[in-house]
């Protein structure tokens, strides 16, 4: 089973089982995570699913692609760890991610 | 203020279902005239997604946003809808009666519109700039912070800042610059989303000296009376600084905001707006709503559904607007007075 932990801005942490193939957003929406309106649906075309990669993770889990980076342009707090969590596919990799949520979506 | 313009549908957004609407009504011989806040048709699909693939409206395995938009287009175009583009319905007022509803619209551009049946087809809200999350922002704006340039004069001589990498900050970073006193654009990262000829004269006034180009994000603004002296950046090395300015332009897009709907008398839930699921009217007789923005037991936010049901409130609309003829069911296959419409037979 793939484990994703979301962290809310509070501190609140809440782990999910993840599906292979699904994105860290979809994940999140599945599993009523506070902290992702993902206004667009997953259509990297909003900045409302923004989530910030914990340290020992943003390596694997790895950059973002150049339209990523443009979307994240609109996205708040914007740090060296944000990812658009509709852009990160869930693989056994990923198990165990940990990503924080901000403090506000766009 | 300009006159009354009459008609028999008034519909509020110009989204896929709102203009999917405009053929329903249309096969059934009833006029609209259609309002969105956005300068172009097409709502999310053109404002959010243009570029992008659609799988699921049914006849099209792969459809782009901006396509399917252009399809509608020239699907509606034999009843001649009257776009009112780039306007937001500021108000909205009950005239008639339950039985013979009537309504008159009002926008902020000065368009004031009677019409027999409203239809509500606003999806998300109505597309507002987005607010950067600063501490006490409200306090300044309209003062000294603004989310859009209406008077270039008005920012003659006054220290500008801009924040932003799309279009809309690289450009009025060039518009302004000839009557600001100092024009300061300020970017998260080294890399712009704007049109590369506009990055390039910006790169250039910058390295003759005309203007400054910082790394960094805006955290905090300083000043008294709603009137920035100040603000705060962290840049891109973790260093404060505190910035000078009398004036900030952010241009970080566009979000959804229900906006003035809320003010209109319709029962709300959560945002939306709730309806019935027969004709697709909410709690006020004569206005309907469909598509994103309605609520009911097993809605689901797709392009389909608000076809669906725009075309059984179209059916109802005629009710309201032909009281006293009888509608009969025809299909476009078969029917060669609906053929006729379509301007095909």
């Amino acid at each position: 089973m793939t484990k994703v932990t979301y962290i809310d801005a509070a501190g609140a942490s809440r782990t999910v089982e993840a599906q292979i193939g699904s994105t860290v957003m979809e994940t999140a929406l599945r599993n009523s995570i506070p902290g992702i309106e993902a206004e667009c649906g997953g259509a990297c075309a909003c900045a409302t699913c923004h989530v910030y990669v914990a340290p020992e993770w943003t390596e694997i889990v790895g950059k973002p692609s150049q339209m990523e980076e443009d979307m994240l342009d609109f996205a708040f707090e914007v740090r060296p760890s944000s990812r658009l969590s509709c852009q990160i596919k869930v693989t056994p990799a990923l198990d165990g991610l940990v990503v924080t949520t901000p403090a506000k979506q766009g | 203020m300009s006159e009354t313009v009459t008609t028999d549908v008034a519909i509020i957004g110009a989204g896929p279902a709102g203009l999917f609407a405009v053929f329903e009504l249309g096969l059934l011989d009833i006029k609209a005239h259609l309002i969105d806040i956005l300068p172009k048709i097409g709502g999310q699909c053109a404002e959010l997604y243009p570029e992008k693939p659609i799988y699921d409206i049914p006849g099209f395995p792969v459809i782009s946003g901006q396509a399917l938009v252009e399809n509608l287009a020239l699907q509606i175009q034999p009843f001649h809808p009257t776009f009112h583009l780039g306007e937001m319905v500021e108000s909205l007022e009950v005239l008639g009666t339950p039985e013979r509803p009537n309504f008159l619209i009002r926008t902020d551009a000065g368009t004031a519109l009677e019409a027999k049946v409203v239809i509500i087809a606003a999806g998300g809200g109505s597309f507002q700039p987005k607010k950067p999350p600063i501490p006490r922002i409200g306090d300044y704006e309209g003062k000294s912070v603004f989310y859009a340039v209406r008077k270039i004069e008005q920012f003659r001589d006054r220290r500008v800042v801009i924040v932003g990498g799309g279009d809309s900050a690289l450009d009025w970073v060039l518009n302004l610059h000839p009557v600001a006193r100092r024009i300061t654009l300020i970017h998260r990262r080294d890399a712009f989303r704007a049109a590369p000829h506009s990055v390039n004269a910006m790169r250039e006034l910058v390295a003759e000296g005309k203007m400054d180009f910082l790394l960094g994000q805006v955290t905090g603004l300083k000043g008294d009376d709603a009137q920035l002296s100040a603000l705060t950046l962290r840049k891109e090395d973790g260093e404060i600084i505190d910035w000078e300015c009398d004036d900030l332009l952010p241009f970080f897009g566009l979000t959804m905001k229900l906006g003035p709907i809320a003010d209109w008398g319709l029962d709300l839930h959560e945002n939306l707006v709730p309806t019935d699921t027969e004709k697709f009217e909410t709690n006020v007789p004569g206005i309907f709503a469909i598509g994103d923005i309605i609520a009911y037991p097993g809605k689901l936010k797709l392009i389909l559904s608000g076809f669906h049901e725009g075309a059984l409130a179209a059916q109802r609309a005629h009710r309201y607007v032909y009281p006293d003829k009888k509608l009969v069911f025809q299909y476009t296959t078969s029917s060669t007075s609906l053929q006729r419409k379509l301007g095909v037979a």
